[in-house]
């Protein structure tokens, strides 16, 4: 039985290769390999959105990847947003709007938001909560995260 | 010139590293040597434990050690309670960190893994062998206090824990002399507070020091490293306890776990640091839910609408054990609320604290008071609908008119100050509520099942003066300290025992500190979390930081003020009482260009070169703030609602909330606590609620059948709001974090009701889930 | 949370990917993975190897053949519910393929995956169902399709011999003047189907010529609403008419039904009524 498995994946345009066992989960080889923490576990069931990551392009739930399907994949994580000391829009917006209080979900919602707003950069508050069904905020009401995806949509030409 | 920094929405000093992924929360803590624990849980919700054979498990790859009860017994001393009310006969049960003769819920801790990975931990748990002797199991708090129930423990007959009374003028002659009674039975469900980190602990025990780190996710870390000493037996003084970032808590996180004490156990053991983390499914068996009660209540009143009484009878369901503040929810924090924002001249409760084979329960968001506000909320509507009223009208004719210092209510409390009619009109103004009511005729005459809901509410926080927690039986104090240290170069760290968890208190209480003082909101770091770096605190909880700890800033900020001032006066060559302060300038009176700035005083006193006679060196002040009374926000929230005939699915369309939380110190954030602490709120009228099968089982384990609320389910949430200042509070603050969770259950479940009242339907047991209403709707058009 | 360990075979062609699941005992073919990793998470599933098809591109991507819509399994819903050949073709498969699960679920989850594992509560089989879809197998015996109403054999069991993988669905394309709509009531915390819709009608000189209607959720399959597809053939679809057809869908179910906590059998069978009724009002407006 081969036990490991070579992988090696981009994740914020730095490849990050190792041995993992094929039953790995995509958040842990994050997590533990790369040492990228801002990536969360918030539940078991491919609920919550708090492990949401881009994944050659569109967002996956990198709790529901396996590590081994995702070698010779690129990921961005929610510490490859910003550009430097520059703060990508959205994490302007969050912090603008007071769109996070206890911030565990956050790095997910902005990379969920990110997706609204790549696919449609002009989204109506209907559409902005529709887009973020698949990530749970416990602390918010959401009310503020779709107020910074609104001023996030018009600082990036949207809106 | 006064009020740059407060009141001001400035934006949160703490998100820049929680938006770029940089914050470090317990589960992201990984130490050199670390192993993980994973802990079997009990699959049955009441059984005996024949045996446990571990060695298949040891034998596993990777593992480490295995452990069960029988090697915890003796090492680990029981799970304690905290808050022993008295005159309740309540019992206390032993509470084995691991259950070694008999499991009591599904989710109680059976043995422990610790394995170089988690991987392996978890795998080697499939290979533990019990043997269960399955018993009778009971869930429903009032079934479990009945004769011939299953009992939980020997020390409980009849599965109860305690027996605890509420009374005030005279219930029964009130009710013999009304003209009009009315009745209903109110659940509210078994709710579980779903922060979205779930709970961790690493453990570290370094033996030739004899000390124990804990890091643990925790909203109160000094009462954390007490419970760790009584149960771990390590010295108090070698304990440290850090709660690093926590990602939310909503009250499951006040409790001491049997978790962090065997994870503790486990270190000591093997001499490494050892982590647990648990999976959100083990959330769900084993972190401590809320809620859980059902409420038989009675309100007397007068026929033009002026109530006169109201008795309950509460069952309040504990889960298996008695958790850290179990017992003061559902008695201290609810039944002295029953007169909540009226004058009910005659009260009278009883509350049965029952042992049932459920998860323990303790504070939830809330905690006790929105299970009162909506017990008195929606006997007000049913007294309104009694008596052909506008719901509104009745509230009206029995608000307690506007106080500023002090009201006494008949369950013994002093409301500090009120003008529970202003939020109220604020409230019907911002909807429209005339407008509403026409509209909801039409709506009506269409078929179309529109409602309106309305509630007030008064919440009790600010926790409290301790004098009065020790007369209630809480094994603490109330108070919260703080410690404000000027650098010679003016900046400020701020050290407080509270320890905030999202609520923005690194905000806010630079606020306060700028605000007194006059630097800059930047210049002052606030530190928490750490029981090594801050001094003694209670923890944050009950809307009670920026209240408590909040005031403890303020006066050890004053105390700078005062020394400033006074060295100042030195420097300036004048008497102390004519140094004038403003923006952050001292100076002589009448002379505002001689002056010290704040940061020259900083200097001055680190250095110390010229210092008064007398005066120690430094810039440093404490102070402990005690509480000399509760305070009690109030308000008044409405909610539109239409419920879909065909399928009663309900559609929350406008939700108004109009608070007054006493003076604001960051506006943003207080809205924010609304807009969290709605959502919560309306969760368990809507969607909430855990469900158990006959034996025990929970059926709602995974976030795929427990529902909570989604983005894409909430309408705007329209937010306003009125200033009364608490009388004695040092800056008038009252506190918000409860306050939306309070006021939306009561508020949403009105508005259902509402919308379901011409089809002559008055009650449904929460959550209102779509076949629950469409079956009312069914039973209503069949004639039942 | 923690699957238990497996070995992982990535398959570079569909032949290599049947040959690895012959040569390994108990192997599972992992698409998307957002069906399987799930279960195993859960450790309700336990494979002991994994041969993945996931990077196979010969079985991803849609395109028009011969009056039919083929769309390799590998194709996420994603980009099916977003395909213009798909809106065109079959709008109703676009519908059902956009109210999967959430975002980021679209945009893993395989059209293949998705209809391998049969969840009865899952939008897309009752689209499909409804539409008439067949199923590309490809096996040890060869390539062979299997009548999407065929496929489902009872609750997540399937007409998949030993060693046969799904490789593709074929779509026949809505015949001018058709109408189509999927409408769901989802399940608030799993957003899984309590009850999906797949409505197609087609009409001629104001008469229904033709009318497929698929309801998921309710049984342990999808099920065909034969009695409400015979009422609709021939009425006027107006709204009295679409009244009397879903009336008739309480003698379609038949099969095992589905209930949980959060609707019984009963209400799902009542709220089928109701989305039908729904369905059909939309699709008949968008027929002719």
């Amino acid at each position: 039985m081969k036990l490991k498995v070579p992988v090696e994946i981009t994740i914020n345009g730095k490849s990050c290769s190792g041995e993992v066992e094929p039953r790995q989960l995509l958040v842990h080889f994050i997590r533990e390999n790369a040492g990228l923490t801002g990536t969360k576990v918030g539940c078991d069931t491919s609920q919550c959105g708090t492990c949401t990551v881009v994944l050659d392009g569109s967002t996956a739930k990198a709790c529901t990847v396996l590590t081994v399907q995702a070698s010779g994949s690129s990921v961005t994580t929610i510490e490859g947003f910003a550009d430097g000391a520059n703060l990508h829009p959205l994490q302007e917006a969050f912090w603008n709007n007071h769109a996070l209080q206890c911030g565990f979900c956050t790095p997910g919602m902005i990379i969920a938001a990110d997706a609204i707003l790549r696919n449609n950069p002009s989204p109506t508050r209907e559409e902005i909560r529709q887009g973020l069904e698949g990530n749970i905020c416990r602390c918010t009401g959401y009310q503020n995260i779709v107020r910074a995806v609104e001023q996030a949509a018009e600082t990036m030409g949207g809106g | 010139m006064t009020t740059r920094v407060f009141s001001s929405g400035i934006r949160r000093r703490e998100d820049p590293r929680l938006i770029t992924g940089r914050a470090s929360y317990t589960d992201d803590i990984k130490l050199p040597g670390m192993v993980y624990a994973a802990i079997l849980r009990s699959m049955y919700a009441h059984a005996n434990i024949r045996s446990i054979d571990t060695s298949a498990a040891a034998g596993q790859p990777g593992v480490i050690a295995v452990y069960t009860g029988a090697d915890t017994e003796g090492a680990l001393n029981g799970l304690p309670c905290a808050w022993l009310i008295p005159n309740s006969d309540l019992k206390t049960p032993a509470h084995p960190a691991i259950a070694k003769d008999r499991v009591r819920y599904v989710g109680d801790a059976v043995a422990v893994v610790v394995a170089e990975t988690r991987y392996q931990a978890e795998d080697a748990l499939e290979h533990i062998v019990v043997e269960y002797e399955p018993l009778d199991a009971v869930l429903n708090p009032k079934d479990a206090a009945q004769d011939g129930a299953p009992q939980l423990h020997d020390d409980a007959p009849n599965n109860v824990a305690f027996t605890w009374a509420v009374a005030g003028g005279d219930a029964d002659a009130a009710f013999a002399d009304a003209d009009v009674t009315v009745s209903d039975v109110i659940t509210l469900p078994r709710l579980i507070a779903n922060p979205m980190e779930p709970r961790s602990a690493i453990a570290q025990w370094v033996g030739a020091t004899g000390e124990l780190t804990l890091w643990n996710t925790s909203q109160n870390p000094h009462i954390a490293r007490f419970l760790t000493c009584v149960v771990t037996g390590v010295p108090e003084h070698k304990i440290r306890v850090i709660a690093p970032e926590v990602g939310g808590g909503f009250g499951s996180k006040i409790p001491y776990y049997p978790d962090e004490a065997i994870t503790a156990f486990c270190s000591m053991r093997l001499g490494v640091p050892v982590k647990w983390t648990e999976t959100r499914s083990e959330n769900y068996l084993a972190t401590t839910q809320g809620r859980d009660h059902i409420e038989e209540v009675e309100m007397a009143a007068t026929s033009d609408g002026k109530i006169t009484g109201l008795r309950t009878t509460v069952y309040a369901g504990l889960g298996a054990y008695l958790s850290t503040a179990a017992p003061g929810v559902p008695t201290i924090l609810h039944g002295l609320m029953y007169s909540g924002a009226y004058d009910i001249p005659n009260i009278s409760g009883t509350i049965y604290g029952v042992f049932n084979n459920g998860t323990p329960v303790d504070a939830y968001r809330g905690a006790g008071r929105p299970e009162a506000t909506t017990l008195i909320e929606r006997l007000v509507d049913v007294l309104a609908a009694e008596l052909g009223m506008d719901p509104v009208e009745v509230r009206r004719k029995n608000l307690i008119p506007k106080f500023e210092n002090g009201h006494d209510v008949v369950t013994g409390l002093t409301y500090d100050s009120g003008d529970y009619g202003a939020t109220l009109d604020t409230v019907l103004d911002a909807a429209g509520y005339s407008a509403l009511r026409e509209e909801q005729e039409q709506a009506r005459g269409e078929g179309r099942l529109m409602g309106v809901g309305v509630s007030t509410y008064v919440e009790i926080c600010g926790l409290g003066p301790s004098q009065v927690a020790g007369a209630v039986g809480f094994q603490g104090g109330l108070w919260e300290s703080a410690i404000v240290r000027f650098h010679p170069t003016g900046k400020v760290n701020v050290m407080v025992g509270s320890s905030p968890h999202g609520q923005g208190e690194e905000t806010t209480f630079a606020q306060i500190v700028a605000e007194e003082v006059g630097v800059g909101v930047d210049d002052v770091e606030i530190i928490h979390g750490d029981t090594d770096l801050t001094p003694m605190g209670w923890g944050t909880y009950g809307s009670r930081t920026t209240a408590v700890s909040g005031a403890a800033v303020t006066l050890a900020t004053r105390k700078i003020k005062d020394k400033s001032k006074a060295l100042a006066a030195h420097l300036l060559e004048a008497a102390t009482e004519d140094i004038e302060y403003e923006d952050g300038r001292f100076f002589v009176r009448g002379s505002p260009d001689q002056h010290k700035t704040i940061q020259d005083i900083a200097l001055m006193a680190n250095v110390a070169w010229d210092m008064p006679e007398g005066m120690e060196p430094g810039l440093e002040a404490s102070a402990f703030y005690d509480p000399p009374n509760f305070t009690y926000p109030f308000g008044a929230h409405l909610a539109v609602v239409e419920v879909d005939p065909a399928t009663g699915q309900i559609d929350l369309q406008r939700y108004i909330a109009v608070d007054d939380c006493g003076v604001q110190i960051n506006p943003m954030i207080v809205e924010g606590q609304v807009h969290g602490g709605v959502a919560q709120g309306v969760g368990p009228v809507l969607w909430e609620g855990v469900v158990y099968d006959e034996s025990g089982q929970p059926l709602t384990g995974t976030m795929l059948d427990y529902a909570l609320p989604r983005a894409d389910g909430l309408p705007d949430i329209e937010v306003q709001s009125n200033t009364t200042p608490s009388p004695h509070h040092p800056l008038g603050v009252k506190g918000v974090g409860e306050a939306g969770t309070i006021a939306s259950t009561p508020t949403v479940y009105n508005a259902v009701m509402d919308a379901l009242r011409p089809l002559g339907i008055t009650r449904i047991d929460m959550p209102l889930t779509p076949e629950k209403v469409w079956r009312a709707m069914q039973d209503a058009r069949n004639g039942g | 949370m923690y699957p238990a360990n497996t070995t992982y075979h990535r398959a570079g062609s569909v032949a290599e990917a049947v040959q690895l699941l012959a040569d390994n005992e108990g192997a599972k073919v992992l698409a998307g993975g957002h069906s399987l990793i799930p279960a195993m998470k859960l450790r309700l599933a336990a494979p002991q190897a994994l041969v993945d098809i996931g990077h196979i591109a010969a079985l991803r991507g849609i395109s028009l053949e011969g009056g039919s819509l083929v769309i390799g399994a590998l194709t996420n819903f994603a980009t099916i519910a977003s395909s213009e050949l798909v809106q065109a073709n079959a709008p109703v498969l676009a519908e059902a393929t956009g109210v999967v699960g959430d975002p980021a679920v679209r945009n893993r989850g395989t059209i293949g995956g998705n209809v391998s594992h049969g969840d009865p509560a899952s939008d897309p089989p009752t689209a499909l169902t409804a539409l008439g879809a067949t199923y590309n197998v490809s096996g040890p015996g060869g390539e062979r399709s299997i009548a999407a109403s065929d496929f489902p054999t009872g609750l997540l069991e399937n007409a998949l011999q030993d060693n046969e993988i799904l490789t593709g669905v074929s779509v026949p394309a809505l015949a001018p003047g058709s109408g189509s709509a999927y409408v769901k009531f989802p399940h608030p915390a799993s957003r899984y189907a309590v009850v999906g819709v797949a409505a197609i009608v087609a009409s001629q000189g104001g008469s229904c010529s033709s009318a497929s209607v698929v309801i998921g959720g309710v049984e342990t399959t999808p099920t065909r609403a034969s009695s409400v597809e015979a009422a609709l053939v021939g009425s006027d679809l107006g709204n009295d008419a679409l009244d009397a057809a879903a009336a008739a869908v309480a003698g379609d179910f038949t099969g095992d039904p589905m209930s949980d906590i959060f609707a019984s059998d009963e209400y799902r069978r009542a709220m089928a009524a109701v989305y039908l009724r729904r369905a059909l009002g939309i699709a008949a407006s968008r027929a002719g």
